[in-house]
């Protein structure tokens, strides 16, 4: 098929491309507490009309790794992931797929996919929900971060301690 | 999300995806054990056209990535349904399909028969016919039946016994065929001898 548009290398910003932003906004919801969600949604207008087209339902799936980010691929383990998909009333199918086993939250997660796939929502949503969410998540990762960070343990090359 | 086309999906599969499936999986099984016998299922489903109830049942109990799907031309309508609900792989080579989804009787030459080490790999054919309470009648015997049994069904082609008779032998190579219509499906396995009545 002729592509009319050039094809976009893979970039990691929300604000490059349909798909980056909605993968952003995905990311942020799939890490969003079902209740932090519900409130939300409440907040911002309550839930549109809406019907489930699959789920929400719980399996597993493989999450693999390389090692050193650069090995061959191996199985890590499977982890717990509830999907969701719904359709509103406006035809916009939303998707989620979370960590766990809470049906409620990737049913929330799937309906905000949906609401901020429309264009006229969009915006407002963004401020409202998803970047706050987004920065919070972010702070409880910092924080993580940093009580990490004071146990790490400094290990010197006994070159290193001789030259200091 | 996966390749360039969206799917394009507006009607639900199963509420209750185990609960239904293991259903449906029973009804076939019993409809398999029995040839001809008419069984429900797909009840409260709302399959896209041109799939009936049953059809869309059999479909979301028996299809999965690992078994390559065949549609014909008029079934190709709900191939996004289909790719959405069961996750199915499509195949354009009616060879290469485990599971054949039909309208109308495609040449069953065409599918696979299996091989004399694997005679499991034949291919099932879920033919959509417009009815199985009317039309024209079969006389069943063989495993399964202690009796001879009887069928109707609106939608085979005039020469199915034919049809049925070269499919039948090179056995235990051969096609299975589920017959679904309405919420309704009955099945002639390879090893059952259909004569008209």
């Amino acid at each position: 098929m002729p592509d009319a548009q050039p094809a976009d290398p893979p970039k990691h910003e929300p604000s490059n491309g349909a798909n980056d932003a909605r993968r952003h906004w995905m990311s942020v919801l799939a890490r969003a507490a079902a209740d932090e969600l519900e409130q939300q949604l409440s907040a911002s207008g309550g839930a549109p009309t809406y019907r489930r087209l699959r789920g929400p339902e719980s399996g597993l799936v493989m999450v693999r790794g390389r090692a050193g980010g650069g090995g061959a691929k191996f199985n890590l383990g499977e982890m717990t992931v509830t999907r969701c998909t719904v359709r509103t009333e406006a035809g916009r199918v939303g998707h989620a797929y979370v960590a766990g086993r809470d049906a409620r939250q990737a049913e929330l997660a799937a309906v905000f996919d949906a609401l901020l796939q429309d264009p006229a929502r969009r915006d407002a949503l963004h401020v409202a929900v998803i970047e706050p969410l987004a920065e919070r998540q972010a702070a409880a990762r910092a924080a993580v971060a940093q009580k990490a960070a004071a146990t790490k343990v400094q290990f010197f090359a006994m070159r290193n301690m001789r030259a200091s | 999300m996966i390749g360039s086309t969206p799917i394009d999906v507006t009607l639900p599969g199963f509420e209750d995806p185990v609960g239904q499936a293991q259903a449906c999986f029973r009804a076939v099984l019993d409809a398999m054990a029995r040839p001809g016998t008419l069984v429900r299922a797909g009840e409260g489903l709302t399959p896209p056209a041109p799939l009936d109830s049953a059809t869309a049942a059999v479909l979301l109990t028996l299809v999965d990535h690992d078994t390559p799907l065949w549609l014909d031309a008029k079934t190709a309508a709900a191939r996004d349904w289909i790719a959405f609900h069961c996750g199915a792989g499509f195949t354009d080579t009616p060879t290469d399909a485990a599971f054949a989804l039909a309208v109308a009787m495609p040449d069953l030459l065409t599918l696979s028969p299996g091989t004399h080490e694997q005679p499991e790999t034949g291919a099932t054919l879920i033919l959509q016919v417009r009815n199985l309470t009317g039309g024209t009648r079969y006389r069943l015997r063989g495993p399964g039946l202690r009796a001879t049994a009887s069928i109707s069904v609106d939608g085979l082609p005039h020469d199915f016994v034919a049809i049925w008779q070269r499919n039948r032998s090179g056995f235990p190579l051969g096609v299975d065929l589920v017959l679904c219509a309405g919420t309704t499906l009955a099945a002639l396995p390879r090893s059952v001898i259909v004569e008209a009545d």
